[in-house]
């Protein structure tokens, strides 16, 4: 594999700025040249206005910030759902092979499902209540927090078990304070990919099973053909889903304060 | 009463489909409160036998008995101080220390005092609240026998424990381990290639051969240190200066290097 070398502070802030604005530049261009029609592309601007009006004027019932909060919530019940769940098991896999014979076999027959085949549960069951944005939050996020942590606790070097093991500590402990601490850098960064994939999955279950919500915002917004609504929440979902990977980075530096000696 | 029996014991491994012989036979009594050293070029088994008495590792024959009793599993009966010291990074000093209190039933008191005992008889004040990787390689050594001796085993299992420190540092640990082993003996198996180091520390040194790893003679060290007062000295280099010393060492040598068994020291 190629390595890349750093950029200095510089080219950093050259190139993410060219970047951007051959985008910017390029969609202002469609616009000028008319390649596409006005209602089916809204010029950048349009899009940045719209959004800030979003944020004072409702629509479908609530302002943009209200819709977020909506989604928001669904996102962290099912994220915390699939944390709770997840995390213990892939550290009950890693310590007992029944276990892990138990579940494995199960769990890789269902998480090539995307999580939008749930959808159609999710509204059966649930109806438009939180239930059904939260199953298929969790079917997408459960199975990245599974494995990693699964991942992360077999790889855990076999002298601190030895050394646990030795010290007396119980199969309870051996997950707490061994394996959980152990794993806990491959377990976040299977929190930050469950996140991404249970953040999307949410918009895809809200444009269904939902009466609020950005991906519900984003369905109205079509079927009134106002695309420049639809693109504010798309800005809205990029933006909250980079919040999210920060705040689980900001997370793991925190969690993880110490080196192997 | 804590001593330690090896029955006929073997150790098979399976290696690329063959099956190896690492300890082939052992018999041996380490008795109670006796500090025996097994020295031996690597790939003797030597660590094997040890890991066979914590119960990290079964026999593929016979027995190996601690205070009678079968050894089957680990336990802090019979506390291991690892080469690599397996400290848990993610535990202060304090800690690791605590850690097997912890699986023993008592108070918290009682634990905190038994762990701050332990930090200052191993001169760690001062760092109760550091990280493994904060603390210099001695420093970490120390935590790892703190660990063990806290917990106050019948048996204690020392795997090359200083095997990773350089050499000064290396010196003060076998000259506290001296101290801490005369004054609170306790039954010891310590395993090392560096003769000088079993020679000092032991009152009995197992010399094993490789491949399968059988053991060659044992030497007794203790009446001769009683006789010429080795303990009187407080630092190493005066006792391996004795003239005792001295023939002990080349001992042990001779019989490791007539057996041709390549030595790495």
């Amino acid at each position: 594999m190629a390595k890349l070398d750093r950029l200095n502070q510089g080219e950093y802030i050259l190139w993410t700025g060219l970047g951007f604005t051959s985008f910017i530049g390029f969609w202002y261009l469609s616009d000028a040249l008319g390649l596409v029609p006005k209602q089916f592309l809204p010029a950048p601007h349009e899009v940045v206005l719209k959004f800030i009006h979003l944020m004072n004027e409702p629509f479908s019932g609530y302002t943009l910030l209200a819709h977020i909060a909506s989604s928001f919530q669904r996102f962290l019940y099912g994220f915390i759902l699939a944390v709770l769940i997840g995390v213990p098991l892939g550290l009950l896999m890693a310590l007992s092979k029944f276990a892990n014979q138990l579940i494995t076999p199960f769990f890789e027959s269902i998480r090539f499902v995307a999580p939008i085949a749930w959808v159609p549960f999710a509204a059966l069951w649930f109806g438009t209540g939180i239930g059904g944005p939260v199953l298929v939050i969790f079917m997408g996020a459960f199975p990245p927090v599974l494995i990693n942590t699964y991942r992360g606790a077999i790889h855990v070097d076999k002298k601190y078990l030895e050394a646990a093991k030795m010290l007396g500590a119980g199969r309870f402990r051996l997950m707490t304070e061994v394996l959980f601490p152990a794993a806990i850098p491959s377990v976040i960064a299977g929190l930050r990919i469950s996140a991404g994939l249970g953040w999307q999955s949410l918009v895809g279950a809200e444009l269904i099973v939902a009466s609020s919500g950005v991906g519900y915002m984003m369905v109205k917004g079509q079927a009134s053909i106002q695309t420049d609504i639809v693109m504010s929440g798309m800005i809205a979902i990029g933006l909250i889903g980079l919040i999210i990977d920060i705040l689980l980075r900001q997370a793991e530096k925190l969690a993880v304060h110490y080196k192997e000696a | 009463m804590a001593d330690i029996v090896f029955e006929s014991v073997e150790r098979s491994f399976k290696q690329g489909g063959k099956e190896f012989l690492a300890v082939g036979g052992i018999d041996l009594t380490v008795k109670d409160k006796e500090f025996v050293a097994i020295v031996g070029p690597s790939g003797c088994g030597k660590t094997t036998c040890m890991r066979m008495v914590a119960g990290l590792e079964m026999p593929s024959k016979g027995r190996v008995l601690v205070g009678g009793k079968e050894a089957r599993g680990p336990g802090p009966d019979r506390a291991v101080v690892f080469q690599q010291f397996a400290l848990f990074p993610w535990k202060t000093v304090q800690e690791n220390i605590e850690f097997g209190l912890e699986s023993l039933s008592m108070s918290s008191e009682e634990r905190r005092q038994k762990t701050a005992r332990l930090i200052s008889l191993m001169g760690l004040e001062g760092y109760e609240q550091a990280y493994p990787h904060q603390l210099s390689g001695g420093m970490q050594q120390r935590v790892a026998i703190a660990r063990a001796y806290v917990l106050e085993p019948e048996v204690l299992l020392m795997d090359e424990p200083f095997g990773a420190l350089d050499a000064q540092t290396r010196v003060v640990m076998q000259e506290e381990l001296v101290r801490l082993a005369r004054k609170n003996p306790k039954t010891v198996l310590f395993i090392t290639h560096a003769v000088e180091e079993a020679v000092y520390l032991a009152d009995r040194v197992v010399v094993m051969s490789r491949r399968p790893g059988l053991i060659r003679d044992v030497i007794e060290i203790k009446p001769i240190r009683e006789k010429e007062g080795w303990d009187q000295y407080s630092r190493i280099e005066d006792v391996m200066d004795l003239s005792s010393f001295v023939q002990l060492r080349s001992q042990i040598w001779k019989l490791l290097r007539e057996q041709n068994l390549g030595v790495d020291h």
